[in-house]
């Protein structure tokens, strides 16, 4: 039972170290005011990004070299991340950093992209995503998703959750709008997943940019 | 003198553990011979989700630390732990609750990620209803284990044990400080932590997942069965409880080597740095200390398959706690990391410290428990150098992988721009070292099938006793037990007499 104590307090000392004064102390990680929290359909594509486990190929992190800035744009601020639970930063790039990709490519890329990635990137070791095109969003949790996040700290203002649906949709047509201008045909095109991914791939890392238009 | 009371071992549990050990050894080396095939051949997951590379990576990672590494922890530490505190475990329910939950936890784990319910943090990917069993069976072993402890009639406890402990109880802290989460349903949740604390949160987790899984436990292990199997002591008992105590307290500041040149606070990542080099004192300290062990045995190393599989282990072990270290470096992290070399750097760890070393465990534990001899010795070292080959043929290509990419990734031209803009070009210059590595993982995954053959064959001519007779003289009372714990004068004459 000594042996159970004494081994609790070695290994609690590093932890506490660390841990407490980065959650504790607010100027570790400065805010940044541009920074926004996702929107419902940018949250959808964001968790569907979790589910394909996106994150075991992307990092999401510019680190501060002149061989990352060049390639990817501005490196990564801690600011940038306040609202992503989970991080998704990766620890491995079989494929490219995602953390700049926003308004990298048109909307339409990234479709084509998930249909057949070598079509876009000839080479490249991607497996196609047919589903993200042929499944609908389910979006029977997303009011609880906002109630959650809202309960953690992200600000959506209050009865955010009522409108969430309603939000994402107006976003969805946009998005759908922009791809059918570039020639892909689906009448259920602002319904799919794909668009959710779509817009969460095309925010991301954009909250610090200087606002070039997307397409 | 106490009386000298007659019990029994419970070798019954330590079956079922092994059996499950190499089960799922089969299946998490064959998950991550898939996802190695995949990078050579996209189109492998034949155009499924459930067997994407996203969600067969977890699933890979996940099967072989948590249920082959896991179930190997148990079988160890279930045949050890009776014998060196001379009775049986605390209770038989508990033990197969825990044997049934582990198991049950691994096959929700097998449904829901290919499903892709994940919190996407590395090694903790199971979503909260799994989160909460795994919590209550760790807690089951708990009890179990220092139930056993209490009931004890060897006054002393073997440095083994102490792994064990700081095992359990760290394992049990850094999964719940990584696990704080809100469901939003029953197949997702938000942790509460979002963004850089995430990240430390979840690499203090992650780190001492390798420390106190894959790791603290194992030398446990391998304080028990080397010396069982080279029928020699332990080369310094003092050694050993120094190395201890300095590994357990410095790994836990560790983690964040994993976010060098991150967004995380720089104080951070230096204590991190710092904490992680000198990591390689303590390492170096077990792995010296098991291959002293061997001193006055190395002409039995040649013969015995157990030997020359656990000397590989503690060798990787080295090799691996050195290149910790080095990786740690700011400097050279700058060129390691996000590449494949991290890749083979754990894949020296878990082929082979943790494979090396079960395997050496499974050739010994087996013919004892079903009183026979190992089938075939040629098998057997036929599956080492098969083991051997495929380690290296895993590793050495992806650290020319990792090497080549992250030199391409900076490489500018006379004029000043990316020499390889397009990211493609520095992916297609490894694909031969992916075949490599392919084929290394080919190797070992044969190796271990002949191995499984041979167990089963071993097992098939034995005959199993489920409770072993043993005797011992009942224990003294507990206020000379830790006098004699604490008295330093005796430790280093104290041998594994178990």
């Amino acid at each position: 039972m000594q042996m159970l104590i004494l081994s609790a307090i070695a290994i609690l000392i590093g932890g506490i170290i660390e841990i407490t004064p980065m959650v504790m102390i607010e100027s570790n990680i400065p805010k940044i005011a541009s920074v926004k929290p996702y929107t419902p359909l940018e949250l959808h594509g964001r968790d569907l990004y979790i589910r394909e486990g996106c994150v075991g190929c992307h990092s999401q992190m510019v680190r501060p070299f002149r061989s990352e800035t060049e390639r990817y744009g501005e490196y990564s601020k801690s600011g940038e991340y306040i609202y992503d639970r989970p991080f998704l930063w990766g620890s491995k790039r079989t494929g490219p950093d995602l953390h700049r990709e926003g308004g990298k490519y048109p909307d339409s890329w990234h479709y084509n992209h998930m249909v057949d990635p070598q079509s876009m990137s000839p080479g490249s070791i991607m497996p196609p995503y047919p589903w993200m095109l042929r499944d609908e969003m389910d979006l029977g949790t997303l009011p609880r998703k906002i109630k959650v996040l809202r309960s953690l700290g992200t600000p959506y203002p209050a009865g955010f959750e009522d409108r969430a649906v309603a939000d994402l949709k107006e976003q969805a047509a946009g998005i759908a709008a922009r791809l059918r201008a570039d020639g892909i045909e689906d009448e259920k095109l602002e319904k799919r997943d794909i668009i959710a991914l779509i817009a969460y791939l095309q925010r991301l890392g954009t909250d610090i940019k200087p606002k070039a238009a997307t397409n | 003198m106490a009386q000298v009371e007659t019990f029994y071992y419970d070798n019954a549990i330590v079956r079922k553990f092994t059996y499950a050990t190499m089960l799922w050894s089969v299946v998490g080396m064959l998950v991550g011979l898939i996802a190695a095939f995949q990078l050579i051949m996209p189109d492998l997951n034949l155009g499924i989700p459930y067997t994407t590379f996203g969600r067969i990576r977890p699933l890979h990672t996940n099967a072989a630390i948590f249920a082959f590494v896991g179930n190997g922890i148990f079988m160890g530490v279930y045949y050890s732990l009776q014998r060196l505190l001379k009775t049986r475990m605390f209770s038989n329910t508990l033990s197969n609750i825990h044997f049934w939950g582990w198991q049950l936890i691994i096959v929700l784990a097998a449904v829901t990620l290919p499903l892709g319910i994940t919190s996407s943090k590395e090694y903790a990917e199971l979503e909260w209803p799994i989160d909460i069993a795994i919590a209550l069976v760790w807690v089951v072993f708990g009890i179990n284990m220092f139930g056993t402890i209490i009931k004890r009639r060897e006054n002393h406890m073997y440095v083994a044990i102490w792994f064990y402990i700081a095992t359990w109880i760290t394992v049990t802290v850094l999964h719940i400080g990584n696990n704080i989460e809100i469901p939003v349903s029953a197949t997702k949740s938000y942790g509460i932590f979002a963004g850089v604390q995430d990240a430390l949160v979840q690499w203090w987790y992650g780190h001492n997942a390798v420390a106190f899984f894959l790791t603290t436990p194992y030398l446990g292990l391998m304080y028990y069965f080397l010396p069982k199997a080279a029928n020699r002591p332990v080369y310094s008992y003092r050694l050993s409880i120094i190395h201890f105590w300095a590994l357990i307290f410095i790994y836990i500041w560790a983690g964040p080597h994993h976010l060098l040149y991150t967004s995380l606070p720089d104080w951070a990542q230096s204590l991190g740095s710092v904490f992680s080099i000198m990591l390689i004192a303590p390492s170096w300290g077990g792995m010296l200390n098991g291959l002293l062990t061997l001193r006055g045995a190395w002409d039995r190393v040649r013969q015995d398959p157990v030997l020359k599989f656990m000397v590989v282990a503690i060798t990787a072990y080295g090799m691996a706690t050195f290149e910790g270290p080095m990786l740690s470096i700011k400097s050279v992290n700058a060129i390691s990391h996000f590449t494949d070399w991290t890749i083979g750097h754990v894949h020296i760890g878990t082929l082979g410290w943790n494979g090396f070393l079960t395997f050496g465990i499974l050739y010994w534990l087996i013919p004892r428990l079903f009183n026979t001899n190992l089938y075939s010795l040629k098998l057997a070292n036929a599956h080492f150098w098969i083991g051997t080959l495929g380690i290296a043929f895993y590793a050495i290509p992806l650290y020319w992988a990792g090497w080549a990419q992250s030199l391409m990734w900076k490489e500018f031209t006379p004029d000043g721009f990316l020499k390889y803009g397009n990211f493609l070009e520095t992916v297609t210059q490894i694909m031969p070292m992916y075949y490599i590595r392919a084929l290394g993982g080919t190797l070992f995954f044969a190796g271990t099938l002949v191995m499984i053959y041979n167990l089963i064959k071993t097992i098939k001519q034995g005959a199993f006793i489920g409770d072993e007779a043993a005797e011992a003289p009942a224990q003294v009372a507990t206020a000379d037990v830790h006098k004699e714990n604490i008295g330093t004068a005796g430790l280093s004459a104290v041998r594994c007499k178990c």
